[in-house]
């Protein structure tokens, strides 16, 4: 890890103003949505439950904040995907010094 | 600054555009086959498009004074079709050896499905037999983790694989670490909404250090700004980095990585001016 070329103080200074507008945009968009039709629907959305999952985050402390965001908005991975897909005759030849 | 972009579709962008970057202090480009907008019906289809990388492409290029590179493959959108996909990679062998050419790529995953993963294996086969350079495209948005890791089971599975002369394209703060511990090389796409911003990527940078990663702005059909590696070494500078700092990510790293490639010719910009100098040797 390179250290910051910036102190904690300087980089809040920089940053409040943004950080402060980026909450507004958010807290309006869920006005907007509560105050639209049919807003329930969008309440029982699971993509609904993943921005709510994704304000949790960035209340809590630590340095992977963006990190589980991203991982929030990830697909599940399957580690025995490549038996499920390439096992069956499909797969390339490759050569023998590759493990199948 | 003089800096390299390592990764920009200039067959989607305007004149005007290589104009831009010129004056913006890139002297280098590097255009992995994509997507043309459409799925190509036909082999030809693709070959016409290989002759445009590899033709008119540096022509146009050198028009603005910039060193124009490229790589060759069917794209993973497009690989869903094997057939075709076969008969695309059966035609790569022709090409690589133009002037220019720096490996296969980009090739990699789109949905992560069946299809894709065979003729991702099919291109990796290609580049291994040819003993080229590999520049890998990982999915966009919720797919990217999950196909980031796939390409990596794919990639580890093959003993033959150097991590070193592999490029993993459009890593994000879950994926970086995936590639970078490995010992491949990454790169960050700088994108106005769905990949990285010019802070996120310093951020990276600043988590993870600035050895075997670069940053490029993927200019392409969608919204994309062709001159965000400039807006990457402005927020280095405002956030007090040194410039060697900044010239190794923009400059230095390109040109390591490229420099794998046995065809690989570039003029530093320094020399450009003197053409004399350059052509001495050549008469000799
Ligand atoms: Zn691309």
């Amino acid at each position: 890890m390179i250290a910051a070329a910036q102190s904690a103080p300087e980089v809040f200074e920089q940053t409040f103003l943004l950080t402060r507008a980026k909450i507004l945009e958010i807290a309006a968009t869920l006005d907007r949505l509560d105050r639209a039709e049919s807003a329930e629907s969008v309440r029982s959305d699971p993509r609904f439950r993943q921005i709510q999952q994704g304000l949790e985050i960035l209340l809590s402390d630590g340095f992977h904040r963006a990190a589980q965001v991203q991982e929030l908005f990830s697909d599940r991975y399957d580690p025995n995907w490549m038996k499920k897909y390439l096992t069956t005759g499909e797969r390339p030849i490759l050569s023998p010094s590759v493990p199948h | 600054m003089y800096y390299i972009e390592p990764h920009i579709h200039m067959v989607s962008r305007v004149t005007d555009d290589y104009e831009r970057i010129a004056r913006m202090g890139c002297v280098a480009v590097s255009e992995p086959a994509f997507w043309a907008g459409f799925d190509r019906g036909s082999v030809d289809g693709f070959r016409d498009y290989f002759r445009q990388l590899t033709e008119f492409e540096p022509k146009r290029a050198g028009w603005s004074g910039i060193q124009h590179y490229t790589w060759l493959c069917i794209n993973a959108k497009e690989a869903e079709n094997v057939e075709l996909s076969r008969e695309v990679i059966k035609m790569i062998p022709e090409f690589i050896n133009n002037k220019g050419v720096l490996g296969v790529g980009e090739i990699g995953l789109n949905k992560n499905t069946k299809n894709e993963s065979i003729i991702f294996q099919e291109h990796v086969q290609l580049a291994m037999e040819l003993d080229e350079l590999i520049l890998i495209h990982t999915p966009h948005l919720q797919d990217k983790l999950k196909g980031t890791r796939m390409i990596i089971d794919m990639l580890m599975s093959d003993r033959r694989v150097q991590p070193e002369r592999v490029l993993i394209d459009h890593v994000e703060e879950h994926t970086v670490g995936l590639a970078k511990e490995e010992g491949f090389w990454c790169a960050m796409t700088l994108y106005p909404i769905t990949k990285c911003t010019p802070s996120r990527a310093a951020d990276i940078i600043e988590a993870y250090g600035d050895d075997r990663i670069m940053v490029n702005s993927a200019g392409d059909w969608g919204p994309s700004n062709p001159i965000a590696v400039p807006d990457f070494i402005q927020e280095l500078r405002r956030r007090g980095h040194p410039e060697s700092k900044i010239k190794k990510i923009v400059y230095d790293n390109p040109l390591e990585f490229f420099r794998q490639c046995k065809r690989f010719e570039f003029t530093p910009p320094d020399t450009l001016a003197d053409n004399s100098e350059i052509a001495e040797p050549q008469k000799a």
